[in-house]
């Protein structure tokens, strides 16, 4: 496949009259920098093995730099590596360790500036800042690479992918630890982000503003500091997603904050401490998604208006849903319920008795926090049933009428 | 003291209370683990039962018993026994036996259907229930001199321990839920076994929500397991300290 995809490149964005580069240490040709300044439009540069300090390489052709079994350029702590301005670059098969670091320039690894249809394939980033950086760029691709950092403070590490203002990217197959953001992207739209691994970074595992149009696909977002948060953002597909084992009092699954007519599906959210919170969030729809083993599976302020859960399974969570106020504009419908204590007569595998996912000691909790502490005691087991029998505390509204009797069968 | 103790083993299983005792522990645990299918769920609905059942069992039968084999001791202080031997064999024994009761009947059948992590926590728990409430029921026994009194003052120890200090805690952060209640909260629940007792499985099932919990205190109190080493030291102490107390008062009494 990676040799296809290869071939591919080589074939279509060099076309015949591009001239190839051979840069080698032990060789004639040993600087890239110099290589780059000889070169043309749809040259290739082969970067042999070998540990490269040149400082900053600015690229403003049209040219394929390929690196043969990984290649190391060294920022030395100072530089930036690869500061692209122009369209049809390719960046392919090259390690890059230790970019300088910047509290006012965002210092990149790769950092593309205005550019059209770039590629940045099977690249290894070490002690990055900023990983790879876009700005203002169309078209791009970012594949197969891979991204780790292992700085301790948050103001000492950048993003692992960055975005900014570009359109019709495809992010694919990256993995990013260790960074502040593993992916963010700020007005970046009609992009695809899919099969990314993104974990143990600092923040958030991804971090979207002002992204319309994108789509989400089979990304796992684990262990990050503050799990994943959205912002400001419409239409948005999220689907076959595992949000997985993000713990802290902000740390949160998935969180949306104004967020419009999003598409989340068939997702995994597994022992969040929050696994879904939305905030002045409109038009979400939730189907078929797995919350188990979280904290609270759904915490869904009262300022959220239009969204419907539905067909959802809901597994062995602490709390299956909470909110802050008693106005509910919001539909929850036909989701199984591990909790749900109703009869099904007619057989038809949906519930007789609705049933009401915000119990009162979830309301209790997000008043007092500190009250978690006597959550499973006998005294809060009567507070909840007595709540149930005659509810007057929590939300009447919030009810789902068609409870199903058994899990949805989700294999995934 | 170890002959003594095994007089009074010899009488408690004769008399057929804990093997009633054994069986229900029994019936429970197979039935919870045979009607759901999930034994996570299963745990939990053992752990609300355990919680209720296990202390109040403990007291009642371990205050009962000490006022029937009231002449046994009173004949046992007329030999040249010390009163602290006839004491704490009288405690070794009724707590092994409830204590075996418990193990046959909760911790070898969980063991055998679901051995994890949080089974393994609720055992702890629940024998260190045990120890605890037969030492309080002697505390309430050697109080006074009047059965039908003891056995009241024990019920009350239960009652308090499960319902009423919990409502006095969610009072208490009620009311002053403006201030931080970390630490407040967490000393006012070990002085309650129970809660202590909870608070150990709490800490393997339902961590990812107690790390909501602001603040850097629950972190390390939560995340690592100085928890769970916390509240089984206090439950020992809330073994020990009634314990003792109860016989201070049993080697200065005029039987």
């Amino acid at each position: 496949m990676r040799v296809l995809v290869l071939y591919l490149l080589l074939g279509c964005s060099l076309s015949a009259f591009g001239k190839t580069w051979v840069v080698d240490q032990n060789g004639k040709l040993n600087s890239i920098k110099s290589t780059i300044a000889h070169s043309a439009d749809g040259d290739t540069i082969r970067i042999m093995k070998g540990i490269y300090k040149e400082g900053n390489l600015l690229i403003q052709k049209s040219i394929v730099v390929i690196g043969i079994d990984y290649p190391v350029l060294d920022g030395e702590n100072k530089y930036e590596i690869f500061t692209i301005a122009a369209n049809d670059v390719s960046i392919i098969g090259l390690r890059m360790i230790n970019t300088g670091v910047g509290s006012i320039n965002d210092i990149s690894a790769i950092n593309a500036i205005e550019s059209k249809r770039l590629k940045v394939i099977n690249n290894q980033f070490q002690n990055t800042f900023f990983g790879i950086h876009l700005s203002n760029c169309w078209g791009s691709l970012v594949e197969g690479n891979l991204l780790h950092s292992d700085t301790e403070a948050e103001h000492q590490i950048g993003n692992g992918i960055h975005a900014w203002k570009c359109d019709s990217l495809t992010i694919r197959r990256n993995k990013v630890s260790g960074h502040r953001d593993g992916i963010y992207f700020e007005f970046v739209t009609n992009s695809l982000v899919e099969n990314n691994f993104s974990h143990h970074n600092m923040r958030y595992g991804l971090h979207f503003m002002f992204s319309h149009n994108d789509e989400y696909r089979s990304n796992i977002f684990q262990n990050n500091g503050a799990g994943v948060a959205v912002m400001y953002t419409k239409h948005v597909k999220m689907i076959s997603n595992r949000f997985e084992d993000n713990w802290g009092s902000s740390s949160y699954g998935l969180l949306l904050k104004d967020i419009g007519d999003a598409d989340i599906q068939l997702n995994h959210f597994g022992r969040n401490t929050v696994a879904v919170y939305m905030e002045g969030s409109s038009r979400c729809h939730f189907t078929q998604n797995i919350f188990s083993g979280n904290g609270w599976a759904v915490k869904m302020q009262a300022n959220c208006d239009e969204n419907i859960y539905s067909k959802n399974s809901f597994l062995s969570n602490t709390f299956d849903m909470a909110t802050n106020g008693s106005l509910v504009l919001n539909t929850v419908d036909s989701n199984y319920w591990d909790k749900y204590e109703g009869y099904d007569l007619d057989n038809d595998k949906v519930g007789d008795v609705p049933y009401h996912p915000v119990s009162l000691y979830s309301m209790v909790v997000e008043k007092m926090p500190a009250a978690v502490m006597l959550w499973r005691s006998f005294l809060v087991y009567m507070l909840d049933r007595t709540e149930k029998v005659v509810p007057s505390i929590t939300p009447e509204n919030l009810v789902d009428l068609h409870p199903a009797m058994r899990n949805y069968d989700y294999s995934f | 003291m170890i002959k003594i103790a095994k007089y009074i083993l010899y009488d408690i299983l004769r008399n057929r209370f804990v093997m009633l005792y054994t069986l229900f522990l029994l019936v429970v645990t197979f039935s919870m683990f045979s009607l759901d299918s999930d034994p996570g769920k299963a745990t939990l609905s053992l752990l609300n039962i355990i919680l209720l059942v296990v202390p109040l069992v403990s007291i009642i039968f371990t205050t009962i018993h000490f006022y029937n084999s009231y002449e046994f001791i009173e004949l046992l202080l007329a030999q040249p026994v010390s009163r602290k031997t006839i004491y704490f064999a009288e405690y070794f024994s009724i707590s092994m036996a409830l204590a075996t009761a418990y193990i046959v009947g909760v911790a070898i059948p969980m063991l055998l259907l679901n051995f994890s992590e949080s089974s393994f926590y609720l055992i702890i728990a629940g024998l260190l229930l045990t120890f605890v409430f037969v030492a309080l029921a002697f505390a309430a026994s050697v109080s006074t001199r009047d059965k039908a009194k003891a056995i009241g003052v024990a019920l009350l120890f239960w009652f308090y321990f499960t319902l009423i200090y919990d409502g006095l805690i969610l009072y208490v952060i009620y009311s002053f839920s403006d201030y931080p209640l970390d630490k407040v909260t967490l000393a006012m629940v070990s002085l309650n076994p129970i809660d202590l007792a909870r608070i150990i499985i709490l800490l393997k099932l339902d961590l990812s929500a107690l790390m909501g919990y602001t603040g850097a205190f629950y972190k390390n109190f939560f995340g690592s397991s100085v928890g769970v080493i916390y509240s089984v030291l206090f439950l020992l102490v809330w073994a020990l300290a009634p314990l003792l107390l109860a016989m201070r008062r049993f080697v200065r009494k005029d039987i």
